[in-house]
């Protein structure tokens, strides 16, 4: 029985319970949220008013109205939870059964799993506030996020019917494409900093100042006023690239409704659907995530102190590990708004133009970028 | 013939998208600011705010029967607005008026008359083509109901939508 | 045809035309394809010229002093026209006769004519039945105002009226074209009706004590160019444009008098007869035509039942057959009422069954002299030619009867006849071990049965009969079978199969191509061969002329 004392139980202990939190706590609500927000935006944007209405329904137990609570409408995505819950689990008669229930797993899975080795805070309770802090971090991601994919082929593929293959084929080439620009967009980023653990990548931000904002440590050196550009560079191919990732407008064409219907998902209802709605979100999660974690300096907050390990039991270290926690969904969020910002103000490319953006131009820059990186960290030190 | 569409010249900063892109997320980030601050008004709150004050001289609502200032039903179930009508959301059962009656002369009114508003598309022939003037499309646009059954209007309904409207038809005028 | 038809040339609005003589002005025109309007013309009734619609211009050959043709520049005689409009129902065509029937001076007659029709017209389009088939509206729509110019006080007549149990009178919408007294006088020869009044007070009554009750009486509601005489009983239920009109055949005497089905929705509104001068004419009976009634009172067999009992038709046609089956002998009696496709069907099936005992059950009634024959079922020629009868239909229903009093007869299939009419009694009916009936009413011998098959009505099947005059003539469906009622021939072929008997019967033309393989008189026939008139299939038995 001496194995058992083995086993790292603390460990995997405080691995459940921060992934349990990652995902129930934060995710889930995130992404509920962002559909709500996604919706309410949109409809500022376009003028309209979106949901505002959906509060308790009290008004199934004989009550005259619902009752609304702060804003109307907070409680939609509640509602829309129980809907697709409620709703009959249909599949059409014409597919490949085993596949078509694999698909929206494996649309939903690997974007949640991304967020395993993402620091998401510093110190709490005495614990650091990622999952897995792997040392491969960023290229675990990478790997990970890539098998999304297989989500989106086999949704179409198992459909049997036309619409939903034409969209998959096109997510498998989208996806393929712009995975290089973003690896390579990615790669100066970890020239300059160094290291593939993300945490570490934050603690670079912490101590340089963060990449995309380089005086937020409070002063601006030479060198960093100069690797600003190539750094600038790959932010934009890397917030584009992780639009096409993330089949989000205007690069949406695997589920482009004014062509294809509704694309991959064309045949699917109720939670099954909803597996891939909330993949789609959970990816933008996390693609917004390491966005904040490369560019945004992570979790860190300018010129506020910062826990240690010792210090997170303390109630000033709980309360920093917290203001944390909050400042990187913060900017998480900030992101995800302009993500939809973004989707209600640029139409859809035509495919040929998302296959030449991809292939002939921001690959070749992202190339570039790395060369002139490797140049300016190799004159300047 | 292949024909060639021209393609506009556009200078290198055009072609970079990305200040283009730029002025369109200012516009759409107007809109949202604009809609934040109140300054739009389109949307109209349903239950809330009407349409009712603002409803123009011609607006079609419900289809709905009237009588004439006698109180006599203008209706003689002619049944053209059941011909006309594009869905065929009306059904008549043409009748005879008892020859005892006040408006005996006239012979003829509907022994039943259903509309079925779940069908109705609110075209306005009905009101055309009656030769009787007895059909009016009113103002009514919530119709509402829990079941189909619910959704069709029967006579009495309509008449109690329509009411009176005193009128242009002197034919059954009996020194006429 | 021996004798060579004299052809003379007609000028119609300046085209020559040749028309046999006797060809009457407004139907040379006709045939020109120049329709003249016309309210009191009916080319089966006599010729009043009354009403003055059909006034054309008109003209004659101009005569050289020596009684020879003056001829124009192109070879053809010049017409010397009548300064006044003539009437062209009145008038044969003649030699080198010219006609105008589009000259402005016709028009502006028209245009008067109409107008002064309409002085006192009540404009009741909206109530009035006649509304969509109404020559006054036609009319006026084409030839005549827009608006009226007459400001005085309409002439009020009497209104809704019954001349007779069957006719209401709106004597307002009458144009006075006397088509109604002359069909009385000269077709239904009961010469009720006449003008009562003069001048705008004009009215048509029926004579003093006297009611339009002829049998024929409705058909002055279909000769009424106007609103004026309208069907009590159609009165008010529907208007004539949403009728579907199916033609087919009268089946309430061996006439077979062609008629139109005025349906909709699977619901009988009207039956009006169809020009056919080979059969009825232009005319049907008030009794054949008001017949359909006893369809739609509710009474009809909608279910196949068994022991009483509602069933399903899979197991009701078992039912029917192993009942047969056990039966130690059968006899059947058939109705002449049923089509040729389904007497032939139930030929087969007699034969499947060994039955060798089976008739129909002969009707027979005072012919009235003009459509109506003595043979009152509608099918009888069929029956006989089709082997369901002999050459004296009705002979063996004495040995069926006597084969069940004395025990022989154990079971009876029964195609849409009542035993009882039969000579049967309840006591008899009760006897048999096996009673199978097909049958659109309910009857004693629907009560009495094991297994009753409830079958088609005339409006709800497709097929043909032969009338005594050896026509074949088409029965159409204008609608499907109410409730489960099945064609018959569907029963029928069913009950076949179950007898163990192939066939590849599945449409009611199949019976028919069937039927011609197998009996020669119907030989290169198929249904749509036969037409809307019929045909003449068999010799015209000299004594059945009505
Ligand atoms: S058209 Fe007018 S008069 Fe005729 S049935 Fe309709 S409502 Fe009645
Ligand atoms: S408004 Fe149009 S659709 Fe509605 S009842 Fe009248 S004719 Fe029919
Ligand atoms: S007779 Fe003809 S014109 Fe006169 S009311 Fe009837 S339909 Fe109208
Ligand atoms: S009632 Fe009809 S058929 Fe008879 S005279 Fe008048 S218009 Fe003619
Ligand atoms: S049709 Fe010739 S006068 Fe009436």
């Amino acid at each position: 029985m001496d194995f058992l004392n083995d086993i790292p139980w603390m460990l995997i202990a405080a691995s459940i319970a921060k992934t349990l939190f990652l995902i129930f706590g934060v995710v889930l609500p995130i992404v509920s949220y962002t559909v709500y927000a996604e919706r309410r935006v949109s409809a500022l944007i376009q003028d309209r008013l979106g949901p505002n209405r959906t509060g308790f329904p009290i008004s199934l137990f004989g009550f005259q109205k619902d009752l609304q609570l702060f804003l109307g409408g907070l409680g939609q995505p509640v509602a829309d939870a129980m809907k697709f819950l409620l709703k009959e689990e249909f599949t059409p008669g014409h597919v490949n059964k085993f596949y078509f229930w694999l698909a929206p797993v494996l649309a939903m899975v690997p974007a949640l799993s991304t967020l395993a080795v993402l620091p998401f805070g510093n110190f709490l309770f005495g614990q650091k506030m990622v999952v897995a802090d792997v040392n491969v971090g960023i290229l675990y991601v990478f790997a990970v996020a890539s098998v999304g994919v297989y989500g989106i082929v086999l949704a179409g593929w198992s459909s049997n019917s036309k619409y939903p293959f034409l969209g998959s084929i096109r997510a498998s080439s989208q996806m393929i494409s712009y995975e290089l620009s973003l690896g390579l967009s990615a790669v100066p980023v970890l020239m300059i900093i160094g290291n593939l653990n993300l945490s570490e990548a934050i603690q670079y931000q912490i101590d340089n100042g963060w990449l995309l904002l380089p005086f937020t440590d409070g002063k601006l050196t030479l060198r960093e006023l100069l690797l600003w550009i190539p750094v600038l560079v790959s932010f934009i191919i890397f917030t584009i690239s992780m639009f096409a990732e993330t089949n989000r407008l205007p690069f949406d064409l695997p589920e482009s409704e004014t062509e294809l219907v509704a694309g991959y998902h064309t045949e699917y209802s109720a939670m099954k659907f909803a597996l891939f709605f909330l993949g789609e979100y959970a990816a933008m999660i996390a693609g917004s995530s390491i966005i904040v974690v490369l560019f945004l300096g992570g979790w860190h907050v300018p010129f506020l102190p910062i826990n240690t390990l010792e210090s997170s039991t303390t109630p000033s270290g709980i309360a920093l590990g917290f203001l944390h926690i909050t400042a990187f969904f913060a900017k998480v969020v900030g992101i995800l708004i302009f993500f939809i910002w973004v989707r209600w103000t640029l139409p859809r490319f035509r495919f040929d133009q998302l296959m030449k953006l991809g292939w002939l131009y921001l690959f070749e820059i992202a190339l570039v970028n790395i060369f002139i990186t490797a140049a300016i960290l190799a004159w300047v030190k | 013939m292949a024909y060639t569409v021209r393609r506009p010249n556009l200078t290198f900063w055009e072609k970079l998208y990305l200040p283009n892109i730029v002025a369109g997320l200012a516009i759409t980030f107007n809109h949202l600011k604009k809609m934040l601050k109140g300054e739009t008004h389109v949307v109209m709150q349903y239950p809330e705010e009407k349409w009712d004050a603002h409803l123009p001289e011609y607006y079609r609502g419900a289809p709905t029967l009237v009588t004439d200032e006698h109180g006599r039903e203008r209706c003689v179930s002619c049944q053209l607005c059941e011909f006309i009508c594009p869905p065929r959301a009306i059904k008549i059962t043409p009748g005879s008026l008892p020859s005892d009656s006040q408006f005996a002369k006239v012979e003829k009114a509907p022994e039943a008359f259903d509309i079925d508003m779940s069908r109705c598309i609110y075209c306005g022939l009905c009101e055309e083509v009656c030769p009787e003037q007895a059909i009016y499309l009113r103002k009514d646009y919530a119709v509402t109901g829990e079941s189909r059954a619910d959704m069709v209007h029967h006579k009495d309904k309509l008449y109690e939508l329509g009411g009176t409207m005193p009128g242009l038809v002197h034919k059954w005028n009996p020194d006429k | 045809m021996s004798t060579e038809v004299q052809l003379l040339n007609v000028q119609i609005d300046g085209v020559w035309l040749q028309f046999p003589k006797g060809t009457k002005v407004i139907d040379a025109c006709q045939q020109a394809g120049k329709f003249i309007p016309r309210y009191c013309y009916h080319p089966k009734l006599s010729v009043p010229g009354n009403c003055r619609m059909c006034l054309i211009e008109m003209g004659m050959p101009k005569m050289t002093p020596d009684r020879k043709p003056v001829l124009g520049p192109d070879g053809k005689p010049e017409i010397g026209w009548i300064p006044r409009p003539q009437i062209s129902c009145a008038q044969d065509v003649s030699e080198g006769m010219g006609v105008r029937t589009d000259s402005p001076m016709v028009k502006e007659c028209r245009q008067g004519v109409m107008e002064f029709l309409l002085i006192n017209h009540p404009l009741d389009c909206p109530i009035c039945d006649q509304a969509g088939e109404c020559r006054l509206q036609e009319f006026s729509v084409e030839y005549g105002n827009a608006h009226s110019r007459f400001l005085e006080r309409k002439v009020k007549k009497p209104k809704n009226v019954e001349l007779g149990p069957r006719v209401t009178l709106d004597a307002e919408r009458c144009v006075l074209c006397s088509r109604c007294i002359r069909f009385m006088k000269e077709v239904a020869h009961d010469d009720v009706l006449g003008f009562v009044d003069r001048g705008g007070f004009s009215t048509i009554a029926c004579h003093p004590e006297k009611t339009l009750e002829s049998n024929y009486s409705l058909n002055t509601v279909d000769i009424c160019p106007v609103g004026a005489l309208t069907s009590t009983d159609f009165r008010f239920k529907m208007r004539v444009w949403f009728l579907k009109e199916t033609k087919s055949i009268d089946v309430n005497d061996g006439l077979g008098c062609n008629i139109l089905i005025g349906s909709r929705e699977g619901h009988i509104y009207r039956i009006t007869p169809r020009e056919n001068n080979d059969v009825n004419g232009n005319w049907i009976p008030d009794s054949h035509r008001l017949n359909f009634k006893v369809l739609q009172d509710g009474s009809r067999l909608l279910h196949p039942t068994v022991d009483s009992k509602k069933s399903t038709w899979p197991e009701a046609v078992a039912a029917a057959h192993s009942q047969l089956k056990a039966a130690s002998k059968l006899a059947m009696v058939v109705s002449a009422r049923l089509t040729n496709e389904e007497l032939y069907l139930a030929k087969r099936l007699a034969s499947a069954l060994h039955i060798t005992l089976h008739d129909v059950l002969p009707r027979v009634g005072e012919p009235d002299g003009i459509l109506i024959p003595a043979d009152r079922n509608p099918n009888t020629a069929g029956a006989r030619l089709l082997g369901a009868t002999t050459e004296t239909p009705g002979s063996q229903l004495k040995d069926i009867l006597t084969g069940v009093r004395n025990g022989t007869i154990t079971g009876i299939l029964s195609l849409g006849e009542d035993l009882l009419e039969c000579g049967f009694t309840h006591d008899d009916l009760a006897k048999l071990k096996a009673l199978v009936a097909t049958s659109i009413l309910p009857n004693a011998t629907t009560a009495a049965a094991h297994v009753v098959l409830p079958g088609a009505a005339f409006a709800e099947k497709r097929g043909s009969m032969i009338n005594i005059n050896g026509r074949l003539q088409r029965l159409n469906k204008a609608f499907e079978p109410a409730g489960e009622c099945r064609d018959d021939w569907e029963i029928l072929s069913d009950l076949l199969s179950a007898t163990g008997q192939t066939h590849a019967l599945h449409s009611v033309e199949d019976v028919f191509r069937s039927m011609s393989q197998d009996v020669p008189a119907f030989e290169g026939l198929n249904l749509g061969k036969i037409g809307d008139l019929g045909l003449q299939l068999l010799t015209k038995p000299e004594a059945a002329t009505a």
